[in-house]
């Protein structure tokens, strides 16, 4: 165990003392995602791109070759929600930088508040995970969602796509929680109340963001830039999309109907109830961010595996979905979401596809990130079986073609300890 | 308690007059036994026989477990389900109170508990106050009523709790006032204080015992229900289970410990427990923790998933506890971690989710391994129980299966028509309710 964890860390770090983001990886299984797996397999980077996938690829003059016989090559994984970077210790306020105060905030953005030093990142990628939107949160809308690479100096070089998505947290009715009613819960009909009021709220925003769109393009003399309303520009042009957290039945119908509305491209995350709704996803072309699936149900009266099954029976109803992980600490957990959903039905190869290209699709990066395909950024992983299963090891990981560290705090702490006298 | 020993006897009753129950063509993980492909074979509630090739005695019936994984059921040494209230913190001593008396039978989380294989948790009080309520242990017999739930027979156990969560209310945010402790230094003396009466009120009794043995007249102290559980702690007579997360509060309730004569039988969570393994080990005491959470709260900025491995590694009885109603379904995902993160064998990791456990309770004359004359609590696993893919198919307790995937699936059908119909029911009389009712003026 420790030899092997020494091996990666010497291997990782001749790899970054010849500064070199070219190589041939060869001898192992290659699982391009969207293509079959190659045996014996190889794969050839250059200055950070997949250049070339194949049973057989000779080894260009001066190029690096690592023999990764026996091994595993996946691309690497993608988060599709996080709080990476955004948030080191979760009830530590002074540590949180993923919400804001007010109910309309799109003009902040996650990607200038990700801290490169968070230790989530290496934790995370340690298990596989190269990639990740980090998600602001907040009542309404919440600011511009960052996908990012789980390397960097800056947030800079860790951004892919530094504005990915509008985050909407679309208003909730808490009528229930847990099996049995609370003293002190909001009655229903309040709660109703409230729901429709900041659903008024909500399109009278988006108005006012279209009134300012005409404003601005009859340019009248003196128009003054509203900083929020500009945020909200590529959004109504469809150039960005909205991506909608909604869980429940009733939030995701009224979500896709205000998006109908509004003619906004929207993602809904989080869609714990998109299985109720599936037929009408499917109809609109709604891709869907699902999780946690290791999730209790959100009925007393349902399934004790609803939350396992969902996944297949919306990828049988036609819909596209990437799985995230809704969290920082378990963020490197993520290949088991897909896992239950694998293990209750949903096929196996639509499982790493939500964890990889599905979700580069979603994101619209699937040029750059999602699978091992030439001119992709050359984000792999390297493992001894499944990374679906908990006991299989990530032995590497390359961001961008550059061999990551996959040590962490974790792994520090542990070896000091075992140390100890 | 007599009368719940009873309606406990009475829920057995059925079990004892069913077959002998065969499981066969199994991978059997005995944990304490090695593993082999073969039988187990059930009565009356107990294992009775288990190996490779075992007389089938007629009239068993017969569970086909080919391909297919037995294991004993899941014991889950920290939880909070099945429970009608979590916390009596209003006060910094609460150990008069029991979770026994709040049971709640019908919580559903027992259910999907019992689905993912779990067949034995503790239900314990919260770490709202330094020195906490006692716990019930209970058995996933989904159906049966809060009596017939119980354990039976489990050793009683009392909750202490350190650091962040019993000072917490010490610094309050909101309008409620500040109560002691404030610190881990209160939550010492909150602790240290509370065994000071207690051995203060034991002494007292058996100095009124003396007296009335030597034939001297003498009036009996008053009975003190906070100090009675505290008694049986320092007698050895109720185990110790306590929440701690950093290094420093783990060394001080075992030092406090050691000083009042006890045993630390779990410290519950135990995240920095890898950084005093060596003493832990020491103090003969177990260790319950979570595999990989951390960062949630600055007493686990240093925690790490290999936790239970190093814990392990020293010499610690390591055990893992879910703490949660949907972990509690996946403990077998959970064990997996240990073989990740710091290499523990597959058995080992096992261990930390049945036998482990099952002592951390002191019912491992009864529960977590497959062997003679155990109560006949398992779990059959489609695939290893520590393959991410491994789906629970049948849960046995007490010899009677208590959930079989196969029949909740053909059930699913009825109940919804059931819904439908007691929802058409409901909307029905509304109608009538709201038609206008002539009331007298």
């Amino acid at each position: 165990m420790t030899r092997t964890l020494l091996l990666i860390v010497l291997c990782s770090f001749s790899l970054r003392a010849a500064n070199s983001d070219s190589f041939l990886l060869r001898g192992g299984t290659v699982h391009p995602v969207s293509g079959p797996d190659i045996p014996n397999g190889a794969v050839l980077v250059r200055d950070g791109r997949i250049v070339e996938v194949g049973a057989k690829i000779a080894a260009p003059k001066g190029v690096r070759i690592i023999d990764v016989k026996g091994l595993h090559v996946y691309p690497g994984l993608i988060d599709s929600a996080s709080q990476i970077g955004l948030s080191e210790i979760g009830s530590v306020r002074e540590t949180n930088d993923a919400a804001e105060i007010g109910d309309f905030n799109p003009q902040v953005r996650a990607i200038i508040a990700i801290n490169p030093a968070s230790e989530h990142i290496p934790v995370t990628r340690a298990n596989g995970i190269t990639s990740a939107i980090a998600a602001p949160t907040g009542t309404l809308v919440a600011g511009q969602a960052a996908l990012i690479h789980l390397d960097g100096w800056t947030w800079q070089e860790m951004a892919i796509a530094p504005s990915a998505a509008m985050v909407l947290q679309f208003p909730v009715i808490q009528a229930r929680s847990g099996s049995r009613a609370r003293t002190g819960a909001v009655p229903f009909a309040e709660q109703k109340r409230n729901y429709e009021r900041r659903i008024q709220e909500l399109r009278r925003f988006f108005e006012d963001a279209r009134r300012y769109q005409k404003a601005k393009a009859a340019a009248p003399a003196g128009f003054e830039t509203d900083l929020k309303y500009e945020a909200m520009l590529p959004v109504l042009e469809g150039k960005l999309p909205l991506v909608v957290q909604a869980a429940r039945e009733r939030a995701i119908k009224d979500a896709i109907a205000f998006a109908e509305r509004e003619k906004l491209r929207i993602i809904i995350s989080g869609a714990t109830d998109a299985w109720r709704v599936a037929a009408d996803l499917k109809a609109r072309n709604i891709p869907l961010i699902l999780g946690p699936t290791l999730a209790l149900p959100a009925e007393e009266d349902d399934p004790y595996d609803k939350p396992f099954t969902a996944p297949g029976e919306l990828y049988r109803a036609g819909v596209k979905f990437a799985f995230g992980s809704f969290s920082t600490q378990f963020a490197r957990n993520l290949p088991y979401q897909a896992a239950a959903a694998v293990a209750f039905g949903l096929p196996y190869e639509e499982g790493l596809k939500a964890l990889t290209l599905n979700a580069a699709e979603i994101w619209g990066v699937a040029d750059q990130i999602g699978s091992i395909d030439m001119g992709k950024w050359a984000d792999l992983i390297v493992t001894d079986g499944d990374p679906l299963e908990v006991r299989t090891q990530v032995k590497m990981a390359f961001i961008k073609g550059r061999a990551v560290d996959l040590s962490n705090k974790h792994l520090r702490l542990y070896q000091k300890y075992l140390e100890r006298p | 308690m007599r009368r719940a020993g009873v309606l406990l006897m009475a829920a057995l009753l059925p079990a004892l007059a069913a077959p002998p129950v065969v499981i066969r063509n199994a991978n059997v993980i005995t944990i304490t036994k090695g593993n082999f492909k073969g039988s187990v074979l059930l009565r009356d509630g107990k294992i009775e026989a288990f190996g490779e090739k075992i007389v089938i005695p007629s009239g068993a019936e017969i569970i086909d477990a080919a391909g297919q994984y037995v294991m004993p059921g899941i014991i889950d040494p920290h939880s909070h389900i099945a429970s009608e209230s979590v916390n009596e913190g209003s006060i910094s001593v609460s150990s008069m109170v029991t979770i026994e008396d709040v049971l709640n039978p019908e919580d559903i989380a027992i259910y999907r508990a019992l689905a993912g294989g779990v067949t034995t948790a503790a239900i314990m009080h919260g770490s709202a106050n330094a020195v906490g309520g006692q716990s019930a242990v209970i058995k996933m017999r989904w159906g049966k009523n809060a009596a017939g739930i119980l354990f039976g027979n489990a050793k009683p156990i009392l909750k202490l709790a350190l650091g962040e969560n019993p000072k917490r209310r010490g610094n309050p945010t909101g309008q409620t006032p500040p109560r002691y402790p404030a610190s881990r230094m209160g939550v010492e003396d909150v602790i240290r204080q509370a065994f000071t009466e207690a051995r203060n009120y034991r002494d007292a009794w058996r100095e009124y015992e003396a007296k009335v043995k030597r034939g001297e007249r003498a009036l009996p102290p008053r009975k003190d229900l906070k100090l009675e559980p505290l008694v049986e702690v320092l007698e050895g007579k109720r185990l110790v289970h306590a929440h701690c997360y950093r290094a420093d509060e783990i060394l001080m309730i075992l030092r406090l410990a050691d000083e009042f004569g006890f045993r630390i039988h779990a410290l519950v969570h135990a995240l920095e427990g890898y950084k005093v393994a060596k003493e832990i080990a020491a103090h003969n005491a177990g260790a319950t923790t979570f595999s990989d959470w951390w960062a949630y709260k600055m007493e686990v900025a240093d925690a790490i998933p290999y936790n239970a491995a190093l814990m392990f590694k020293k010499g610690v009885q390591v055990s893992l506890n879910s703490d949660d109603a949907e972990l509690m379904r996946r403990l077998n995902l959970e064990a997996a971690k240990v073989v990740k993160y710091g290499g523990v064998s597959e058995n080992d990791a096992l261990a930390m989710i049945t036998i482990m456990p099952a002592r951390q309770l002191g019912i491992e004359d009864r529960v977590g391994s497959i062997e003679i004359g155990k109560d006949a609590d398992l779990v059959i696993f489609d695939r290893h129980p520590l393959s991410s893919y491994a789906k629970v198919q049948k849960v046995i307790i007490d010899g009677e299966v208590y959930f079989d995937r196969d029949r909740d699936a053909t059930e699913r059908t009825a109940r919804e028509r059931e819904k439908k119909a007691l929802i058409e029911k409901a909307r029905e009389r509304q109608k009538q309710s709201a038609a206008p009712a002539r009331r007298p003026s």
